[in-house]
């Protein structure tokens, strides 16, 4: 029984299908990687996963719950967080600003969440009261993963988090991350450095062209010689 | 020395307070359609009907006010009949986005088909506005009528040039005031308000935090129609109430926000005393004021005028044109090109 | 063409409805409304050009349309040689001016493209020093020109030639306000483009308006000489009087009703050549290539297509239309009024015209134009009835009833605006769709 499942996904956005039985899972305080080549359609599965295109085939589930028929906002609401790839900040607004943003949808007390955002990334507290759109590129995507985190999601899923930052700031991101999924937070993520991201990787998806081909966990995929040479560069 | 004085006397009674009075103005009508355009992303042609709207209406209360006898001392009464001219725009705002832009925002139509749409608006508003009260001039300041007189200036100063502030100015400028820091104070400090500032910057992210985008574009609505009527209402106790001037009006209004940068709320009240110093700064007449600075057999001829106040439109048509031409996203900014 | 009965039973419909104005109220009225019915389907086709073709949005249209009426009175009055006398050089020194002025500005703003602080700088030192040596030549020009027998004249008169050439130079003079325009406001977004020409359009307004050595102002030019004879000259021909006699019409009716047919004529055969050259425009692979960019301008430019420059080709051919159509209207007037030019008449209920005509097809324009206008000049008179109607109930001295029936005259203007909203809602396409 996995937490998060995405089972068989068929779907794409109105014209030809881009994901074909396509599936993939995570669990509690465990990191999913989802890898392959350039329109392999991993961003496509993981929002197929929160309710962002339609599937004609396959299901959602998480906590053993149907939810393929919710909205990404009821997803939310049901504790999934979701950090796009491009504009993911709200640029004209402050660091404080967008995580009270990301709280919008809680009634209650944040400040406690807030403050563990701010121990995660002890940046953000430094500059709190700067616009996002100031910040540098890894630092805007340490307030997008902050925003995330203050609806205190049970899954985080995020799209390509080291897209354009400096190998020192991915490296740093990936530890960050390491450190949130050790809450007990479930973790899926797409990334285009596919080996760095197998590193830290309990699950691995290599999928092309909408379809699975390869599913292990990070270190077999990683030790697999097809895989090394298809999709690592030897 | 005296000289000098009375120049600066001059400048300020035709110049500087004249200039603040219209600034509030324009910075008020030109916060509506930043608004608006900041959360529905078009500009609103029907936004000077609106004003007109919600004035018309303040003026019907305040004749019905006046009419059962209440005064407001040395207030016009039209303060104390501002709630009901807002109410009504709010009501009319609201009712037209229900009507009319809703169907296009689920439709996900592109910003033009918006645009056109206002227009339709602009031209049922004001119909509706020259119905009700015709389309003739109709004047409802009352009260006292300054709130310092030339003659009290210059017995106390001694000089030769008055200085005068109508009532209506100095309401103009205070009522904007409380306007803006309120709706301010809204925007940056309260939870909805921030809601606003977070969709209009990133409308994919507000969804994704869970912001009700219907919620926000109905207050957004109800803003623009107090800013509106209030802007409005004000300008036609500063000058006087005639429909056809509000759709005149748009030009400055549009030209404000623009310039400014389109979206961008300080950049709207920045707009708006840009273009409301230029106009009255260059539609002025400097011979007067250059007699008292310069010896009198350099005294100039002309009125030293650079355009005639006929052409003040031009002025916000050539500072739009500047903006356009050199940073077409306004000085702050605004959201797009 | 395919031949389509739905579209020719509209036309026919729309025929009928101006025979039946003829039949019940006149053939004079009927007369006259189809007549600025044919202008208005030409300014219609003008606005449709830019919209239906490159979905870009003129607010301006009463400014392009005053330009072709000012064309009027230049190249058809008489000029004013006391005038001219008093001050002509003058004036014609401070155009040069201007010109020089304008250009040598374009130049440095484009010379000093690298360095922007020189650039605003030079180009507004030239700008202000430039306006006052217009100004320092054109103020005591205009005080002398205005002076001359102000009561009649007081401006500097016209070239004395055919007025139909003014349908011409009118169409070049809202080409070349178009060509600034567009050089500034296209390649930004599109609402820029509809604020810059409603900008325009007042200011062309104010000029004409204020400056009295050019249009005589508000006093306006009156008795624009015709391209068609005067009544008085067919009521005093022997063969015209003849004809009236045997057909048992009265000389003033029948003359006002020619003189009306003539401009009829003369405004079909010009609708009828707009409309040719816009379909063969429309038809063409430039007219195909202007709608892929309407349709998709990311692609356009993708595929090398120079999108602004195309916008602005079919931004000044259709303003040169609207430009055309307003010379014609002063024409057709015989004088020019400045203060008769409306935002809502000249711009909003042209814009009505095209979107409920079918945006994109030119048919459609031209059924928009003769709809919309019918119904804008015959709602007046309706709506009093209808008012009257519903009013009978009460007191025939109540001031509700005053108002009201005071006030109909308004109606015309929301219900344009119901129309516009409904059509755009429920029938985007309009009466004729695009093809």
């Amino acid at each position: 029984m996995t937490f998060l499942l995405g089972k068989d996904m068929t779907g794409g956005y109105g014209g030809a299908d881009i994901l074909h039985d396509c599936t993939i899972g995570v669990e509690k305080g465990e990191i999913a990687v989802v890898v392959g080549p350039n329109g392999a359609g991993k961003s496509t599965a993981m929002k197929a996963v929160f309710g962002m295109l339609n599937l004609r085939q396959g299901h959602v589930e998480m906590d053993g719950e149907d939810i393929t028929s919710l909205s990404p906002q009821d997803r939310v609401k049901k504790g999934m967080g979701f950090v796009p790839q491009t504009s993911n900040v709200f640029t004209s607004m402050t660091v404080q600003e967008n995580l009270e943003m990301g709280a919008f949808i809680r009634d209650d007390d944040i400040v406690p969440t807030m403050e563990q955002v701010f121990d995660l990334f002890p940046i953000l507290q430094e500059k709190r009261d700067q616009p996002a759109g100031e910040l540098s590129g890894g630092q805007r995507q340490q307030v997008a993963v902050g925003r995330a985190l203050m609806t205190r999601p049970k899954i985080l899923m995020l799209d390509e988090p080291t897209a354009g930052v400096s190998p020192i700031v991915m490296d740093e991101l990936f530890d960050r991350i390491i450190e949130i999924a050790k809450t007990g937070i479930a973790i899926l993520m797409v990334e285009q450095n596919a080996k760095q991201a197998l590193n830290i990787a309990d699950k691995g998806y290599v999928l092309v062209q909408g379809r699975n081909r390869f599913t292990d966990t990070g270190e077999a995929l990683l030790g697999n010689p097809d895989v090394r040479r298809a999709f690592l560069g030897g | 020395m005296e000289g000098f004085l009375n120049a600066l006397v001059l400048l300020s009674n035709f110049l500087v307070i004249p200039g603040l009075a219209y600034g509030c103005q324009l910075a008020l009508g030109a916060l509506g359609v930043t608004l608006i355009y900041g959360i529905l992303r078009f500009s609103n042609f029907a936004h000077g009907e609106t004003m007109a709207f919600g004035t018309m209406v303040t003026i019907l209360a305040t004749w019905w006010l006046k009419s059962s006898g209440v005064t407001l001392g040395p207030l016009p009464i039209a303060l104390l009949a501002l709630p009901a001219g807002i109410f009504a725009a709010i009501i009319l705002c609201l009712t037209t986005d229900k009507l009319v832009y809703r169907f296009y925002r689920e439709k996900k139509s592109n910003p033009v088909i918006f645009l056109i749409a206002s227009l339709g608006v602009m031209f049922f508003y004001n119909g509706l506005i020259r119905f009700v009260i015709g389309p003739s001039d109709q004047i409802f300041t009352d009260g006292e009528r300054f709130i310092l007189t030339v003659k009290e200036f210059r017995e106390s100063t001694g000089l030769v040039e008055g200085l005068a502030i109508r009532t209506t100015q100095g309401i103009t400028v205070v009522t904007a005031v409380i306007i803006v820091a309120a709706l301010f104070w809204f925007l940056n400090r309260t939870r909805t308000g921030k809601s606003m500032r977070a969709y209009s910057d990133n409308e994919d992210l507000a969804l994704l935090s869970g912001i009700n985008p219907d919620r926000v574009v109905l207050i957004a609505w109800a803003l623009t129609a107090i800013v509106a009527t209030v802007a409005g209402t004000l300008y036609g106790l500063d000058k006087s109430f005639k429909p056809f001037t509000y759709l005149q009006l748009l030009l400055p209004i549009f030209a404000s926000a623009i310039v400014g940068g389109l979206g961008n709320p300080v950049g709207a009240i920045a707009g708006g005393f840009i273009i409301a110093f230029s106009e009255v700064s260059i539609t002025f007449a400097y011979k007067k004021l250059l007699t008292y600075l310069v010896p009198e057999s350099w005294a100039p001829e002309g009125l030293v005028q650079l355009l005639s106040t006929d052409y003040k439109f031009a002025v916000s048509f050539a500072i739009l044109v500047l903006v356009l031409l050199i940073k077409p996203t306004g000085i702050f900014s605004g959201k797009s090109l | 063409m395919r031949v389509n009965r739905r579209n020719i039973g509209m036309f026919a419909v729309m025929a009928l409805l101006i025979t039946a104005v003829g039949v019940f109220q006149s053939w004079s009225v009927a007369l006259a409304i189809l007549n600025l019915c044919l202008i208005s389907a030409i300014m219609s086709l003008g606005v449709n050009i830019q919209w239906g073709y490159a979905g870009l949005l003129n607010v301006g249209v009463m400014g392009f349309a005053a330009l072709g009426g000012l064309a009027g009175v230049l190249v058809s009055m008489p000029p004013v040689t006391a005038a001219w006398q008093a001050g002509g050089s003058e004036v014609i020194v401070a155009v040069f001016i201007l010109a020089i002025t304008l250009i040598a500005g374009v130049y440095f703003y484009h010379r000093f493209r690298r360095n922007p602080l020189r650039r605003i700088l030079v180009t507004s030192v030239i700008g202000i020093v430039g306006f006052l040596a217009f100004r320092s030549f054109l103020d005591p020009a205009v005080g002398a020109i205005e002076a001359v027998d102000a009561a009649k004249t007081g401006y500097l008169g016209g070239m004395g030639l055919p007025i139909l050439l003014s349908w011409i130079v009118g169409g070049i003079f809202a080409a070349g306000a178009a060509w600034i325009i567009g050089k500034i406001a296209l390649g930004l977004r599109s609402d820029y483009l509809a604020i810059a020409t409603l900008g325009i359009s007042e200011i062309v307004i104010a000029i004409l308006k204020n400056e009295d050595w050019l249009t005589r102002g508000v006093k306006n030019v009156n008795g624009l000489p015709r391209p068609v004879p005067y009544e008085i000259e067919l009521q005093q021909s022997e063969l015209f009087r003849s004809i009236a006699a045997d057909w048992g019409m009265s000389l003033i009716g029948l003359s006002s009703i020619v003189v009306k047919l003539c401009y009829a004529g003369l405004f079909t055969v010009v609708l009828l050549m707009v409309l040719w050259f816009s379909e063969k425009a429309l038809r063409s692979p430039w007219g195909r290539m202007m709608r892929a960019i309407r349709d998709n301008e990311t692609a356009a430019e993708a595929m090398g297509k120079n999108v602004t420059g195309r916008h602005l080709q079919v931004f000044v051919l259709g303003s040169a239309v609207i430009g055309l159509a307003g010379a014609m209207l002063t024409t057709l007037d015989g004088q020019f009024t400045p203060a008769s030019y409306q935002p809502l008449r000249f711009t909003f209920l042209i814009w009505v015209m095209v979107i409920v005509g079918g945006s994109g097809n030119n048919w459609g324009a031209i059924l928009g134009g003769f709809v919309i206008w019918f119904f804008w000049i015959e709602a007046e008179p309706l709506g009093l009835w209808l008012m009257d109607v519903i009013t009978s109930g009460m007191d025939s001295n109540s001031w509700l009833r005053m108002h009201l029936l005071k006030s109909a005259a308004h109606m015309r203007l929301m219900t344009m605006g119901v129309i516009l909203l409904l059509v755009l809602r429920f029938s985007p396409k309009g009466l004729i769709p695009e093809r």
